[in-house]
């Protein structure tokens, strides 16, 4: 499944459950309650907070847990396990990738800086979705790694503004099917 | 305990301090219209149904971002003011001393951009402001830095004059957030909850503002002196670190007018709790530490930062969603609440503050970042809580005070075809960016490729209907607050005259 569906799927439900809580309580509210009916709905309040403590903390625990220990980001002071090593500069208006073409099915490392301003380095599938992106940074390599899945023409797009050329300043990554395929 | 009178005697403006009052709001309300007709400009241009340059896109990009946070920080730092007033004896120099550095920082501001062409973004990210490639001047640039100089020194002067008031009252700024009972202890339930939130932000925001200010004169030395350079790295935490405290902090300043005003509205108390001092208590820590979230994309940065952005992103909800969002709505439940503007308002920046932090929450998570950053699924969570959440609280209290002048909370015909045009146009306006996000349109472009262009539209719809509501409120605010207050004792009202 795509990443992005599936996070645009989540925080609609998130959204919604917030939404429908408050068309509940905004219901209620135009209904008064006598004064035992106010401590009995206080009690009930208590215990509800304390259930969505509980129910949060697990979520949070599990959650973390979940995103983290597979960590997204390879650490960019040893050697990576790829074999396709792509150098990427971006400078205000235009991107120098050297070599523009690479294999789908195994890790490509990209090491990105910037020559001027900052940058963002955004991969775009050809279906028009960002498939990964780092910064692209004076002073700094950020070392990006990826394994495309379909080979196709991807489009490498600036994401952090860097000035009146930013629009333009895109390129295009040929994936190509591995050798043997 | 927040006063169950709806209009007390103790909240009362005369003289020096209504002229004061009313300058803010009234021109927070004027720039929060002309800001919006800004943000409007743009997102009908990337619908293209409008032709605006690329080089002026970038202009008023530039000063909506600016505009917006800085107004909403003005309108904001007079929520606190309006309430912190009844607990600590605040000087009004002070407040307004603010005022007229924010006002000539916001000339500088303006000058910059549309004098000297700036147009380098409300985030001033080094090296951009020294490398326009022609298309705007290094004057203009310093000029923006020293306008934002002159609006982060009145912002101090104000919460200097703020925390010596909380201190001389509460002895220490530990004691004013209630930290004495977090362990235990009889809670004090006389003590103010705006004394609480106020202290948070004067601790946070004071912080965030001095990094500004740290990275703000390191840069105006390397627009004199292009020869300095500055580690980028280094340059982009403390705008970040100011930056995101700065806009936080208006959240947690207008945050005040919900607990002050909306058990006036229920006619319930809502009272101070443990759970309560405790969500203040990590809410100062984790505002701080915040602010990693912003370089997640930045992987020179070291691994732990990262991991703390994450991590303290997702723990940043559960004050709000446990503790703030969960009383007001135990408040409001079976209150027999009646609806005026004031109160739907309140209602209305609850539900804001607390959906919009969801689609934070998940752009605060690495994986989720890989995809998201720098898309339009970031204005459109900022914008949620912001337009819904903080705004809607910022004009509930404009509202109660046009009730106060009259006596009775504002509820004309007018009103009642206002709130659900913002509100509609709103949500339309956020779940457009929300989904261009999902789209992976990308965020801060002049010009939108064809496929891009159905969800700018939609946007553009919605932003309409903000506008159109907005210059409603606004003019309503503004000739509500210019009326002298009628006759009588101004703390007769109750509860039970809320209709």
């Amino acid at each position: 499944m795509i990443l992005q569906n599936a996070v645009w799927a989540v925080a609609l439900c998130g959204m919604g459950l917030v939404a429908l809580v408050f068309i509940h309580v905004i219901i209620q509210a135009g209904k008064p309650a006598d004064e035992a009916a106010t401590r009995k709905s206080a009690r009930t309040a208590r215990m509800l907070q304390g259930w969505l403590f509980a129910v949060l903390l697990v979520g949070f625990v599990a959650g973390s847990w979940a995103t983290l220990h597979r960590f997204p980001i390879p650490l960019q002071h040893a050697a990576l396990p790829a074999k396709q090593v792509v150098e990427v500069v971006g400078r205000q208006w235009s991107w120098q990738i050297t070599p523009a073409t690479v294999q789908a099915g195994s890790l490509v490392e990209f090491r990105v800086t910037s020559d001027d301003v900052n940058h963002g380095f955004a991969l775009y599938a050809p279906d028009g979705r960002i498939v990964t992106q780092t910064q692209a940074m004076p002073g700094y390599t950020n070392k990006l790694l990826h394994a495309f899945r379909e080979p196709g023409t991807y489009t490498v797009q600036c994401l952090e503004y860097c000035g009146l050329g930013h629009v333009p300043m895109k390129t295009t990554l040929e994936v190509v099917a591995a050798r043997g395929e | 305990m927040a006063s169950l009178v709806m209009f007390p005697e103790d909240e009362r403006l005369a003289g020096g301090e209504r002229v004061a009052f009313n300058l803010y709001m009234i021109t927070a309300a004027a720039l929060f219209v002309l800001m919006m007709l800004i943000g409007l400009t743009m997102r009908t241009a990337q619908a293209k149904w409008l032709n605006v340059p690329p080089d002026l896109f970038y202009n008023l990009l530039s000063m909506h971002g600016a505009g917006m946070v800085g107004t909403m920080a003005l309108a904001t730092t007079a929520v606190m003011w309006f309430f912190l007033r009844k607990y600590v004896r605040l000087h009004l120099w002070a407040f307004v001393a603010n005022y007229v550095l924010f006002m000539l920082g916001a000339l500088c501001i303006i000058v910059s951009i549309f004098v000297g062409g700036y147009g380098a973004l409300w985030t001033f990210l080094y090296p951009l402001p020294l490398d326009s490639a022609g298309l705007w001047t290094s004057w203009s640039a310093a000029l923006f830095m020293l306008g934002y100089l002159l609006i982060g020194v009145g912002s101090l002067l104000f919460y200097l004059d703020a925390a010596a008031a909380i201190i001389k009252v509460h002895g220490n700024l530990g004691r004013a957030l209630g930290l004495q009972w977090l362990f235990g202890g009889t809670i004090d339930p006389n003590h103010p909850k705006a004394v609480v939130a106020s202290t948070m932000v004067i601790i946070a925001n004071s912080l965030g503002i001095l990094a500004g200010a740290v990275v703000l004169v390191m840069s105006l030395i390397t627009v004199f002196d292009p020869q300095i350079t500055l580690n980028a790295l280094v340059a982009k935490n403390l705008i970040y670190w100011f930056g995101h405290m700065y806009i936080n902090a208006t959240i947690y300043m207008g945050v005040i007018a919900v607990y002050e005003l909306l058990p006036r509205y229920t006619g319930k108390p809502y009272p101070i709790s443990r759970p309560f001092l405790w969500s203040w208590a990590v809410s100062t820590v984790f505002v701080i530490v915040v602010f990693p979230h912003h370089l997640l994309m930045d992987f020179a940065q070291p691994r732990w930062l990262a991991i703390v952005g994450q991590v303290v992103s997702w723990g940043a909800g559960f004050p709000v969603f446990l503790v703030t969002a969960y009383g007001a709505l135990a408040n409001l439940y079976r209150s027999n609440i009646r609806w005026t503007m004031p109160s739907r308002l309140l209602a209305l920046s609850m539900f804001g503050w607390a959906a919009g932090i969801v689609p934070a929450i998940m752009d605060g998570t690495i994986h989720v970042n890989l995809v998201m950053h720098n898309t339009q699924w970031v204005p459109g969570h900022f914008h949620f809580y912001l337009l819904l959440g903080v705004l809607a609280m910022v004009l509930a209290l404009m509202f109660h005070e046009i009730g106060s002048r009259a006596h009775a909370p504002p509820n004309s015909g007018a009103d009642k075809l206002g709130f659900p045009m913002y509100l509609a146009g709103g949500l339309i306006f956020v779940l457009a960016f929300l989904d261009a996000g999902h789209l992976s349109v990308p965020r801060r472009m002049a010009e939108h490729l064809p496929a891009w262009t159905f969800t700018d539209k939609l946007g553009s719809v919605g932003a309409i209907l903000v506008v159109l509501a907005m210059l409603y409120f606004a003019t309503r605010i503004t000739i509500g607050l210019l009326k002298t207050p009628k006759p009588g004792g101004v703390g007769v009202g109750t509860p039970d005259t809320a209709g």
